[in-house]
């Protein structure tokens, strides 16, 4: 039995342009209670990878660049 | 810092570490506990091991708007607060705990005042606490509340608390006379094993609050951090600790869908309050207890729903002023859910729900049994916070019991040698966390974790009705084995939700089971048996306690201790009298 590829559309929203990760920041994903957020290895840049979210803000609050969005997941907004 | 696939891949491995005291759990009862464990021997070691990151962990990971339960000598007295606690969870109290809570927390107010966290004083420079509770005052407005996480994590890094983040307890180990010996952990990103040994452990594990499923079916929109999926309840069960009133669910009134809390509380004493849809008070007092829910309750399904928070007949700029406390500190995402609605508090009222069930004694009373000194029945160890059986005790009761776990723990460690365990214990814990890493094939954990969360709701959340009691049994059991034979990850991360699964099904059987043994109704809505309607005082005014004996669920009465502070029957009854006359 294969697993699918469900699509979701999560609600954490990444600046690309003010992100720092590629510089080797990592605040977003060390903050993070869910562990949900990763750096990706194509762009440098953090993403949200798994959509497990509390939608709780200290991946935006502690951002030293403001590049992190929290926005209220779509099941729920 | 590992690159992206690195650092979920799953590496395996053993490594061993020591220490006097160990503290599962980061969030508010955890770094008390740690500070105070090492204040009283600076020379032993102390490890804070945490599941996510000390920095932003638990059920503050935000911060907090104010003390619910602060017992502020010239407001409130221990008697008094003593008083409330037990009147409002129904008698089944032992007072010994609440009442050490009472006289300690001011001391602990005045310890995190010094750590940079502020309390509001009035013009006089006096404590400006609020009256929300049926009886008495207590409510105390945190004005940079937000700051509670930082100051905490100042305070572990001053001390030299040894801190492992990203580690996920899921077994205790004990030795051959039942003492505790220590933990087995797994690391969330490497699946890496560890068993730390400790002399004594303190569990400051959080709620289940993984265990209903919300209203909106996403698994992560819960009322409590959903980071606390119940291990605690879970590993104390399996290490052979009782644990106290299980079927005194939580279960809390929020705002709809977006599922935070409404926060009745912060806006009562500016004359906000619970409303019906006829803009009707429906409840004399906003403090939170079975009976309130129950009222609640009865209104959501009585035709007069639904329920709301009512702000729009006060000034608007008083209205405003609460919006700013509320999206600021605890729950700011708030703000956002009632902007993307158009909701302002000013112009609009908000709807309320009630939260899917949990098991949480911050806000009820189901928790690991402990008495006033933290103590569960399980030599050297030790639990405090939400996942503790102290009733009703909030953030401040996390701290101050946290605080007396520390200091007891620490004493117990200074006279006692490291307990043994059997490595085979740690093998077939390895094997049986591993098993998902296994399989090519099956089924992932968040469709496992759904499945018995679904059932959660169908079946246990109240009224609770015992032919629908034992159909949850029988489907839990059905998971259980297919989660035994098939769950299946493909990464270190998945492995933690796999983990995870463990502690919601646990605590979905100890729910069924806890609650199946009392016969009676009681402590209003989170008890409420329709096979058993009536509140039965001569065989049922005591503690369940629920254990594991021969490997078997198991429950027991256990007689409520003598109280400390007595009350009349017309005391007691306070609670019971919430329906406003004039609309029932």
């Amino acid at each position: 039995m294969p697993l699918a590829n469900t699509p979701t559309s999560v609600p954490v929203l990444v600046d690309a342009e003010k992100c720092i990760a590629d510089k080797g920041c990592t605040v977003c994903v060390d903050v993070c209670p869910l562990d949900v957020l990763r750096i990706s290895e194509d762009t440098g840049k953090a993403y949200m990878k798994y959509d497990e979210c509390w939608y709780c803000m200290p991946c935006e609050a502690d951002c030293p660049t403001n590049a992190v969005t929290v926005t209220i997941p779509y099941l729920l907004r | 810092m590992q690159s992206d696939a690195r650092m979920d891949e799953i590496r395996d491995g053993l490594s061993e570490v020591e220490c006097d005291v160990l503290v599962l759990g980061g969030g508010t009862a955890g770094p008390m506990a740690a500070l105070r464990a090492k204040k009283k021997n600076p020379k032993a070691t102390v490890i804070l091991l945490e599941k996510a990151n000390v920095k932003r962990s638990g059920a503050i990971s935000m911060g907090m708007d104010g003390l619910n339960n602060a017992v502020i000598p010239g407001y409130a007295t221990p008697e008094q607060y003593t008083k409330e606690i037990t009147i409002a969870n129904d008698g089944i109290v032992d007072q010994a705990a609440v009442y050490k809570y009472a006289e300690n927390c001011y001391d602990i107010i005045q310890e995190l005042d010094r750590f940079g966290i502020r309390f509001q004083k009035d013009e006089n420079g006096e404590y400006d606490v609020k009256k929300v509770h049926h009886l008495g005052t207590y409510v105390l407005p945190m004005p940079n509340g937000e700051t509670v996480k930082k100051a905490l994590y100042r305070q572990l890094r001053r001390e030299r608390i040894l801190i492992s983040n990203r580690y996920m307890a899921t077994r205790l180990l004990t030795g051959p006379t039942g003492r505790v010996a220590g933990v087995i952990a797994f690391n969330t990103r490497t699946a890496e094993f560890i068993v730390v040994k400790a002399k004594a452990v303190i569990m400051c594990m959080g709620a289940a609050g993984r265990l209903g499923l919300p209203v909106s079916g996403y698994l992560y929109g819960t009322y409590e951090n959903p980071t606390n999926s119940g291990e605690g309840y879970a590993m104390a069960y399996h290490a052979g600790a009782a644990l106290a009133n299980l079927e005194c669910f939580q279960i809390n009134p929020l705002i709809k869908d977006y599922n935070g809390p409404s926060c009745a509380y912060v806006a009562g004493p500016f004359g906000g309050y619970t409303a019906n849809s006829r803009d009707e008070r429906f409840i004399e007092c906003d403090y939170w207890s079975g009976q309130m829910m129950q009222e609640f309750y009865q209104e959501l399904v009585s035709g007069k729903g639904p329920v709301y928070l009512k702000l729009n007949h006060l000034q608007p700029e008083t209205a405003e002023h609460i919006e700013d406390i509320l999206h600021k500190v605890e729950r700011p995402s708030r703000g956002r859910f009632h902007e993307n609605r158009g909701t302002r508090y000013a112009q609009s009222m908000i709807e309320m729900h009630i939260s899917e069930i949990g098991f949480c004694s911050g806000h009820s009373a189901s928790g690991v049994f402990v008495d006033d000194f933290a103590r569960t029945t399980v030599p050297g160890l030790y639990a405090a916070g939400d996942m503790a059986s102290v009733p009703h005790n909030y953030m401040l009761g996390a701290f101050t019991n946290g605080a007396i776990a520390g200091e007891d723990a620490m004493g117990f460690a200074d006279g006692h040698d490291f307990e043994s365990f059997d490595a085979g214990d740690v093998a077939a814990e390895q094997t049986r966390i591993m098993a998902p890493t296994t399989r090519e094939d099956g089924l992932p954990p968040n469709q496992i974790e759904y499945k018995v969360r679904r059932f959660v709701n169908d079946y246990l959340q109240p009224p609770k009705v015992t032919a629908k009691y034992e159909i949850a049994q029988r489907r839990f059991a059905e998971i259980r084995q297919d989660a035994e034979e098939r769950m299946m990850v493909r990464d270190a991360h998945e492995l933690m939700r796999a983990a995870e699964v463990w502690s919601i099904l646990d605590c979905a059987d100890m729910a069924a089971y806890a609650s199946l043994y009392r016969t009676e109704s009681r402590w209003g809505l989170y008890h409420m048996r329709a096979d058993y309607p009536e509140r039965d005082e001569d065989n049922w005014r005591c503690h369940v306690l629920l254990s594991k004996k021969d490997g078997e669920m198991h429950c027991e009465k256990r007689d409520v201790a003598p109280y400390i502070v007595p009350i009349s029957d017309e005391e007691m009854g306070a609670y019971y009298r919430q329906r406003i006359t004039a609309t029932a």
